[in-house]
């Protein structure tokens, strides 16, 4: 398997449990194209976790296929299949026993890279994730935070630097605001390495902050769209879709939208509020609103005044 | 008294001495010239027996209970009948353990150890089970989908997590031999067992070899038990922290 990041297919991929009525899985045809985030999200019973673990085997397809690279994941050793993927899960699965050194260099080892190389990688990944190489490696899991752990859990499935991720709510039980940072820091990892990510959520905000993609899937594992957040929100295809991504999915699309994408117009903009250009422009229009105005004065990251942008400019 | 033993005593326990301390002549509790004279050729060689006997019963348990618990960790439908099996032969009075083993293997070592090992078995095997199956689920998802074959997960994970629940478990096991084992002087002249039956049998009681020897299997214990405690903290120090 190459270790840049591959393309992952969805071919009629189908899971039926025996014994349980109607499949998990049902017909699940998707592209994700290499280095894209595919969010899977869905309301329970959706079979999105199931879909996820199709893709390492550690569930088997009743029938249908999935390519990695255009090679059937059958095709694979499995044990190399696992080991090829990045897995994520949402209890982290740290092993207690082990350091986070001896954590992260797990696959490594097994993989039989020498010592001193899994040593620099792991030094590189916890710099990587926003961990102290020094102190942290050296520490068991039962010492870190719930946010640090998850934060090792994903060194540890990127350790041996693989063409494809699998992440399942790895965020999900983690408190509010260190998510936001997490997610924060996921997609500026990501704009860095560019991997393939299959991420599966509940959390629909969740979805449209970290995908370039979303497939929704409903009850029974039927996929209900699978499109980019913004023609999610704007263009939902059934009412499923319209209401699993809530009421409030046209203040969602603004989210998606930063003040600096606007054409501006290049008034003066004396006494008007002023706002960063990555300012979203859902936050704008908040701000807008509480402070009854009717303009911002959008500013590039020095203070340099670029354009006023009006309350009609943002809701456009 | 002697009547039910199985094995008879040694020779006579208060030794023939020349001039026997005052202590001794009025049976006292601790008499130290008793105690120099025969360090040698009844305390210490009785103390190695012992730990002899302890460690090859506890060895031969462990490997056996391991074995066993292998198959009842990895075949579910044999744990319970191997649990029973392993409650039942605790449940036997040591005694009687004996009596039935004698007419198989004779007053010897081997009988003794057939008891021991069987004691130290549901101790072992019940930790061993207890201390795989306390693995959670999340991490070995994660092993498994990390791509570590069933054996690489054994050893690699489950076997590592369950070393403090197992290492709990030598500790109760060597415990209970080394106490257990003193009544092993009922077939054989092995033992701290041994000076202590022979201290009961001497008429009046000999009350400074009794205390002594007593002392003894009790201090063996304490070091037993302390040695296992330090190597449990040595070998799973991440233990501590959960």
């Amino acid at each position: 398997m190459p270790t840049e990041a591959a393309e992952l297919v969805f071919d009629e991929a189908t899971k039926v449990y025996p014994g349980r009525e109607g499949a998990a899985v049902d017909h699940l045809s998707l592209t994700v194209p290499a280095g894209e985030i595919c969010v899977l999200v869905g309301p329970s019973g959706g079979g999105k976790t199931t879909a996820l673990k199709l893709v390492n085997r550690l569930i088997p397809l009743t029938s249908g296929y999935i390519r990695i690279d255009g090679k059937q994941i059958g095709d694979y050793d499995v044990t190399e299949l696992r080991r090829s993927i990045g897995y994520v899960i949402q209890q982290v699965g740290l092993f207690p026993h082990m350091t986070v050194e001896g954590n992260i260099g797990t696959v490594p080892r097994l993989l039989g890279w020498d010592r001193k190389q899994i040593r620099e990688r792991v030094a590189e990944l916890l710099e990587l994730v926003g961990l102290d190489p020094q102190q942290d490696r050296r520490r068991f899991p039962a010492e870190l935070s719930g946010g640090q752990r998850q934060r090792v859990g994903l060194a540890r499935a990127l350790a041996a630097n693989p063409a494809l991720m699998l992440m399942d709510e790895p965020f999900g039980a983690i408190d509010p605001i260190v998510r936001a940072r997490l997610q924060d820091e996921f997609l500026r990892l990501q704009q860095e390495l560019r991997k393939t990510v299959v991420f599966v959520t509940h959390d629909v905000d969740e979805a449209i902050k970290l995908g370039d993609r979303i497939a929704i899937l409903r009850q029974g594992g039927r996929l209900a769209q699978y499109d980019t957040p913004q023609q999610i929100l704007e263009q939902p295809v059934d009412d499923f879709v319209a209401d699993f991504v809530g009421r409030d999915r046209a203040l969602k699309a603004l989210s998606l939208r930063k003040l600096g994408e606007l054409e501006l117009a290049s008034a003066t903009g004396d006494g008007l509020p002023r706002l960063p250009a990555d300012t979203s422009l859902r936050d704008a229009l908040a701000l807008l609103i509480a402070e009854r105005r009717d303009a911002v004065l959008v500013v590039s990251a020095d203070g340099t005044p670029k354009g006023v942008a009006t309350r009609e400019d943002l809701l456009a | 008294m002697s009547g039910w033993r199985v094995a008879g005593g040694g020779g006579p326990v208060i030794p023939n001495f020349g001039q026997p301390s005052a202590c001794l002549k009025h049976n006292g509790w601790f008499c130290t010239d008793w105690l120099t004279k025969h360090w040698g050729d009844t305390l210490q060689p009785a103390l190695i027996q012992h730990i002899q006997l302890t460690l090859i019963a506890v060895g031969i348990g462990f490997g056996i209970a391991f074995l066993l618990a292998l198959v009842g960790f990895r075949w579910r439908v044999f744990d319970a009948p191997l649990g029973g099996f392993a409650d039942l032969l605790y449940a036997i009075p040591s005694l009687a353990l004996f009596q039935l083993l004698v007419p198989l293997t004779g007053l010897t070592v081997t009988t003794v150890e057939i008891a021991l090992v069987s004691y130290t078995l549901f101790i072992l095997y019940r930790n061993i089970i207890a201390g795989l199956r306390a693995v959670p689920d999340d991490v070995l998802e994660s092993a498994r989908g990390m791509g570590l074959t069933r054996l690489q997960t054994f050893l690699r994970v489950e076997l590592p997590l369950a070393a403090p629940a197992i290492l709990a478990g030598l500790r109760i096991a060597t415990v209970a031999t080394i106490s257990i084992a003193t009544v092993a002087a009922f077939l054989i002249q092995d033992g701290l067992g041994a000076p202590i039956f022979d201290a009961i049998e001497t008429p009046d009681l000999f009350k400074t070899e009794l205390l002594v020897t007593g002392g003894l299997a009790i201090l063996l214990a304490l070091v037993a038990d302390a040695l296992l405690a330090a190597a449990q903290r040595t070998l799973t120090p991440w233990n501590r922290l959960r």
